[in-house]
């Protein structure tokens, strides 16, 4: 018998099926979208806010009391309120955005259209998902209007600090519960659209699709979906785990004889180690699941604009799949000071140096594949360059990190800061925006405005440069992150260029509000968009509209004819040909 | 580079109600033919079932892992001997998988006849419904014979893993009788899927394997 997405639900009528408890996956989608955006800003706010007072420590910042009257007496941050907002910078940024953005908002809009399906096989799961994410985002954000405020633990949660409660600072009784709550439902919610994505992939391709002929984007969702579904499925516990100890008093992380604040604590025998192992079994591999979805969409972009398939289809998919499985191996090296077993650092030291072959394929790829092209020029195609260089640039700085010796000298200091917000952050902000700029035409019907689109790329590419490559030279000369305040004498010589990275972000978030501008504005004046105004080849430029019908391909799904990427096709009578065209070719580099 | 030509498959456009995909694995021999194959789509429960219990069986992982580091690398834990009841519970728990797969076979029948002449079988789901909420009746006894010699969940790690382990545990698995009782509702009213109640049973059987497991692990390790 055969179960598609046809029988799972009919076409909306009501605006609250249609627009907010949806099942369709695209409206589902671009409610993912509108989240990581309500997310990026408030995350972008918070880090102004460090920046300014990194540069200007006793600056009052105007109005800031009424973010909250203890932690901005007279608006002048406390060191604890400044470490408040940097956990939230982080919590917000790496969940709401990184992971909620390339993956769930861009993987549920297009890899069913993508593998030729009219929905995801779950919709009902795949609502839930939403809808469970967004609570999850709502716990998290009424920790700032607890009496004290948000954790202040870092993204980490690192016990004993999260786990002992209010005795251990401002936002570690209730803050670090509504934290550890807001992730476990996260959690939740992420494992259903992994779900999803995975039975999409494997079961809803339709006719003449195989495995191969997935565009590359499609393979990186669908791999990170799989990296999702395991390592969220660890991180829950552990914060469930993490809860326990604090509403219930087990002591599964606070160990014996623990004083803090002159208290002993109740607690006993617990392994501060063990919620390191936990969070970052899952934390590895959470750094690939914001970024393998981000090098899919600018592979995908980047081919259509080159007009020519990638060097090695295969290769680079295989590529992916070995960040995957090594991500798992690599998880230690964020402990190499732990306290861990230094043979242990060795163990963990050798597959991360390992992971980087697969990046490195992966980049030489990408490069290999742009020598020689007539890159078609434009702000999709820009930020996908951007990613790349991104992506290298923060690489590099993870050759050394790698290394136990080395990172025993940088850990904790801004080389690391500067090292993942440029391959993890960046890069993927990057591929969010290189996605936006492909694919908004066939998710409104219009086209974004390509001026404001380079302008906006140009103040990001070189802002973020000048935000994030001082950080490693700071790092280098032993500036300390996660410190409020640069007292120390050793530091004061860094904080002019502390207030020249403050001023590069605050130039280059403002330089954001362009994007955001240019969002709104062309989703209602935006020039009408082609059928497939990128002359592009895949499943989601055969639908009959954009946006695509409520069915994706309006009553008749597609038969698949070729790879994925038929560009430069010898005897055709365009430059390239679609999937689904029957039309009988001559190709010059085919490997399906 | 070689240059291949690509012959287009004589593929039609198909009605949108047949699924299907394009892959070998999704290959299925033709009218008894096994050298003619045909497009088959799996129905996607049965997919989404085994992606779903990967996902269960990595928390449990998780929380194995858990366990075996924080009994091995402290001096706090406290040895106790589980419940009498969790054996009689995991042969009732085994008894409800035998009902379900008898249940299961006489589904296949009872459908397979056009639901006449042979008895609904409806009462074996019943009968493991039954069961199941035996099973969390006696893990409620459980609980409370251990907190009766007061141990509670934060009395020591090993009890906090116990309690840890069995509700979540029972929360899968009272998950699994929500399926159940759907499955038994669409039996009824003559909307049942066999894919729907294929994918019930692997997680019902899941719930069960899992169960054995930690009852090994928690006799081993508490």
């Amino acid at each position: 018998m055969h179960e598609t997405a046809h029988a799972a639900h009919q076409a909306p009528t009501s605006f609250i099926r249609k627009h907010v408890f949806s099942l369709d996956h695209k409206v589902i989608g671009k409610q993912y979208y509108g989240l990581a955006l309500v997310a990026v800003m408030v995350g972008m706010f918070l880090s102004w806010l460090m920046r300014i007072h990194l540069g200007w420590t006793n600056f009052a910042i105007p109005g800031l009391h009424l973010l909250s009257a203890n932690g901005a007496p007279g608006n002048v941050m406390t060191p604890e309120y400044y470490l408040q907002l940097m956990t939230m910078h982080a919590t917000i940024m790496v969940f709401f955005v990184l992971t909620t953005a390339p993956f769930a908002a861009f993987g549920n809009y297009f890899l069913p259209i993508q593998v030729g399906a009219e929905d995801m096989p779950f919709p009902r799961f795949n609502m839930m998902s939403f809808w469970v994410t967004l609570t999850a985002f709502i716990v998290l954000i009424a920790s700032f209007f607890v009496s004290d405020g948000p954790t202040l633990g870092g993204w980490t949660q690192y016990a004993p600090l999260s786990a002992v409660g209010s005795v251990g600072g401002p936002g570690e009784g209730m803050g670090v519960v509504l934290w550890a709550t807001s992730i476990a439902i996260f959690c939740i919610g992420q494992l259903l659209g992994s779900l999803n994505f995975i039975t999409t992939t494997l079961d809803m391709r339709t006719k003449g699709m195989s495995m191969w002929r997935l565009p590359i984007s499609s393979w990186g969702w669908f791999i990170t979906s799989i990296m999702g579904l395991t390592a969220f499925a660890v991180l829950m516990p552990a914060c469930i785990l993490l809860i326990l100890d604090h509403v219930a008093g087990t002591s599964f992380f606070v160990p014996s004889n623990l004083v803090i604040n002159d208290q002993l604590q109740p607690h006993a025998g617990g392994s501060t180690l063990l919620w390191q192992h936990l969070f970052w079994f899952f934390g590895h591999p959470e750094v690939y699941i914001a970024i393998v979805p981000g090098m899919g969409i600018v592979s995908h972009v980047l081919v259509a604009n080159m007009r020519r398939p990638m060097l090695s289809h295969r290769t680079l998919i295989y590529s992916f799949g070995a960040l995957a499985v090594l991500s798992y191996m690599v998880y230690g090296h964020h402990m190499f000071v732990s306290g861990m077993n230094p043979v242990s650092s060795i163990v963990f030291s050798f597959p991360t140096l390992i992971i980087t072959i697969p990046s490195t394929i992966v980049v030489l790829i990408w490069l290999g594949s742009l020598y020689g092209a007539r890159l078609r020029i434009n702000s999709a195609s820009l930020f996908a360059l951007g990613f790349i260089s991104m992506f290298i640039a923060g690489g590099v700085s993870g050759f050394f990190l790698a290394q136990p010796s080395i990172d025993i000298m940088v850990h904790a200091t801004y080389f690391v800061v500067g090292h993942f917000h440029m391959v993890m952050g960046v890069a993927a902000m990057f591929g969010i925006f290189a996605g936006t700029y492909f694919w908004f035409p066939k998710m409104y019907g219009r086209m974004m405005n390509e001026t404001l689109g380079k302008v906006h790329f140009w103040f990001s590419f070189v802002g973020t440069y000048c935000i994030f490559m001082p950080f490693h030279y700071l790092g280098l000369a032993g500036n300390v992150r996660r410190y409020q305040a640069f007292v120390v004498d050793y530091m004061q010589p860094l904080i002019p260029l502390h207030r020249f990275i403050t001023i590069a972000a605050l130039v280059t978030g403002a330089a954001q509000l362009i994007f955001v501008f240019n969002l709104f504005y062309s989703r209602f004046k935006g020039a009408p968009a082609p059928a497939n105004p990128w002359e592009a080849t895949s499943l989601e430029w055969s639908t009959p509209s954009s946006p695509p019908p409520f069915d994706n391909f309006g009553g008749k799904l597609p038969v698949v004819y070729h790879d994925p990427y038929q560009y430069g096709v010898e005897g055709s009578t365009g430059d390239y040909v679609m999937q689904d065209s029957p039309e009988q070719i001559h190709s010059v580099r085919d490997e399906a | 580079m070689a240059t291949t030509v690509h012959e287009p498959p004589k593929l039609e456009s198909r009605p949108v109600n047949v699924g299907g995909s394009g892959n070998f694995r999704n290959m299925v021999p033709a009218g008894g033919l096994p050298r003619t194959k045909q497009q088959y789509a799996p129905p996607p429960a049965s997919t989404g079932i085994w992606v779903a219990l990967a996902a269960i069986g990595m928390t449990f992982a998780a929380l194995t892992s858990a366990l075996v580091v924080r009994k091995d690398g402290s001096n706090d834990w406290r040895h106790f001997t589980l419940p009498a009841i969790l054996y009689l519970n995991t042969l009732i728990l085994l008894a409800s998988s035998v009902t379900l797969e008898v249940a299961r076979k006489r589904v296949s029948s009872f459908m397979a006849a056009g639901r006449v002449g042979i008895a609904n079988p409806a009462r074996w789901l019943y009968l493991t419904l039954g069961l199941g909420f035996a099973f969390v009746a006696g893990q409620y006894l459980a609980w409370r014979q251990l907190s009766a010699q007061g141990l509670y969940l934060a009395t020591n790690p090993s009890s906090s893993f116990f309690y840890v382990f069995t509700a979540a545990h029972a929360l899968h698995l009272i998950g699994g009788l929500g399926g159940l009782v759907r499955v038994t509702a669409k039996l009824n009213t003559a909307s049942l899927r066999r894919a729907t109640l294929d994918a019930t049973s692997r997680y019902w059987h899941f719930m069960d394997v899992l169960w054995v497991y930690l009852l090994l692990l928690l006799w081993m390790k508490l």
